[in-house]
């Protein structure tokens, strides 16, 4: 049977950023700017994308924006239809690269914010006046138009923040705001004990969304992503492996989400070779373990197994070494204590903030 | 026209949603930011008539005409849908 066509791309344009967050999504081991894929690679790309059926492409990175080829991209996959998103941290959005990308076509920004307060923002990114310039960004994003997202990864030491930064997204007039806690992979997993929140934390920062969903209905979206570490069930990791999302590295390995090259085993389509097409539908990375002919007890027979999917599979690998079972956030599976565990451990500490390869605009 | 035809809204699509038809699907969507709707076969026709300037009772007055349905009915239905989109942000009253 034909797999449905992937809804989104997810461009990771380059691994360059001007931040150094401890719990950046990026791999640990993060790719240089001399193999990222150049500007051509990147339409052809876009081309096969609109060809598939995908439909929104969400440019990432690192920072897409010191990718100078940025609009001249958004503007292609504007051209060809497809709902262009840029993720950025902002601090490089200046009034000439805001109205590039606004006549290029941009349909939505979300900008990421670390904390409500400049101190906080400014010492987890590691970058003296970041707050400052994401203010800036914020109104240039207002002044040009465009929706905004704000976004606020949260952990246990700005946690008690959440309704601070809720006023401040509903200040800049956000349409919809992402508090989502730390996901525990890559550079979030080596700075784990420091991040995780209490369950305490947690309860009380479920109780501030709820109340300013409430509050701000019909007037600003809020999305909540909770941290695996308190749950009952497993996260649907990317709606299902291989059912959403095509995610590109900056050097064109196609994969069905950022982490997964750090499962073992797999081999990773470039885009430089092979169609998008032939990615989606005949990559044994990207059919091994979508739908559930993979799965072992508990996920084969469980009624969840079309909701979660097993959960995440570079979970179950980095806290079992085991690809294949069930991902320990799910009570039901019996390695579920590890999770327990690494709470117990958790306490403020010191970070390891991701290395930074400094920012260049190539 | 009626003070009650000028009191009804003029309904767009909320910032930042686009909606189109999608070739390889075969199917309309609503996109967003990041997200996306597949709106069924009657919210079509509905979304289809958001111009910015055709309001709620006229898009209704539309549908009444074309599928020689009862207008109040078709009003009630129109305003049902769009309240749901508007609440989930993919359309403007």
């Amino acid at each position: 049977m034909m797999a449905p066509p992937p809804l989104g791309l997810i461009a990771e344009l380059t691994h360059r950023c001007p931040l150094s967050c401890p719990y950046c999504s990026n791999p640990l081991e993060l790719e240089r700017a001399s193999t990222e894929l150049d500007t051509e690679t990147w339409r052809r790309v876009l081309d096969q994308a609109s060809a598939i059926g995908i439909l929104q492409i969400h440019f990432t990175g690192g920072e897409p924006l010191v990718r100078r080829d940025l609009p001249e991209l958004v503007r292609h996959a504007s051209a060809l239809g497809l709902y262009t998103n840029i993720i950025t941290s902002g601090v490089t959005l200046d009034d000439r690269a805001m109205a590039a990308l606004t006549s290029a076509g941009v349909d939505h920004i979300q900008l990421s914010f670390q904390d409500s307060d400049a101190a906080g923002n400014d010492m987890i990114g590691d970058s003296r006046g970041a707050f400052a310039k994401k203010q800036a960004a914020a109104a240039r994003i207002r002044q040009a138009g465009l929706p905004l997202t704000v976004n606020f990864v949260v952990h246990r030491e700005n946690v008690a923040r959440v309704p601070q930064m809720i006023d401040m997204a509903e200040a800049l007039h956000a349409e919809r705001t992402e508090i989502a806690h730390v996901q525990y992979y890559g550079w979030g997993l080596v700075n784990r004990a420091a991040l995780l929140p209490t369950r305490a934390q947690l309860e009380a920062a479920t109780e501030a969304v709820e109340a300013a969903r409430l509050r701000l209905a019909g007037r600003m979206v809020i999305d909540y992503v909770v941290p695996d570490y308190h749950a009952a069930r497993p996260k649907a990791c990317m709606g299902g492996w291989a059912q959403r999302f095509i995610n590109i590295s900056p050097s064109g390995r196609a994969m069905p989400c950022h982490a997964a090259e750090t499962l073992p085993g797999f081999v990773f389509p470039s885009v430089r070779e092979t169609t998008l097409s032939d990615i989606w539908h005949k990559a044994d990375a990207f059919l091994r373990f979508r739908g559930t002919a993979w799965m072992r007890e508990p996920c084969r027979s469980c009624d969840r197994r079309e909701i979660d999917w097993g959960g995440c599979r570079c979970q179950a690998f980095a806290l079992l070494g085991d690809l294949t079972a069930t991902d320990p956030a799910c009570e039901l599976s019996p390695d579920h204590g590890v999770m327990q565990a690494a709470v117990r451990e958790s306490g403020p500490g010191a970070y390891v903030f991701r290395r930074i390869e400094k920012a260049r605009v190539t | 026209m009626t003070a009650d035809t000028l009191a009804s809204p003029i309904p767009t699509l909320g910032r930042g949603h686009k909606f189109r038809f999608d070739q390889v699907r075969g199917a309309w969507v609503i996109l967003g930011p990041e997200r996306m709707f597949v709106p069924d076969e009657h919210a079509v026709e509905v979304l289809k008539l958001i111009d910015g300037t055709r309001s709620v009772d006229a898009i209704a007055a539309d549908l009444a005409a074309r599928f020689a349905a009862p207008a109040e009915q078709i009003r009630a239905d129109v305003q049902t849908m769009l309240a749901d989109l508007a609440s989930r942000g993919a359309v403007k009253l």
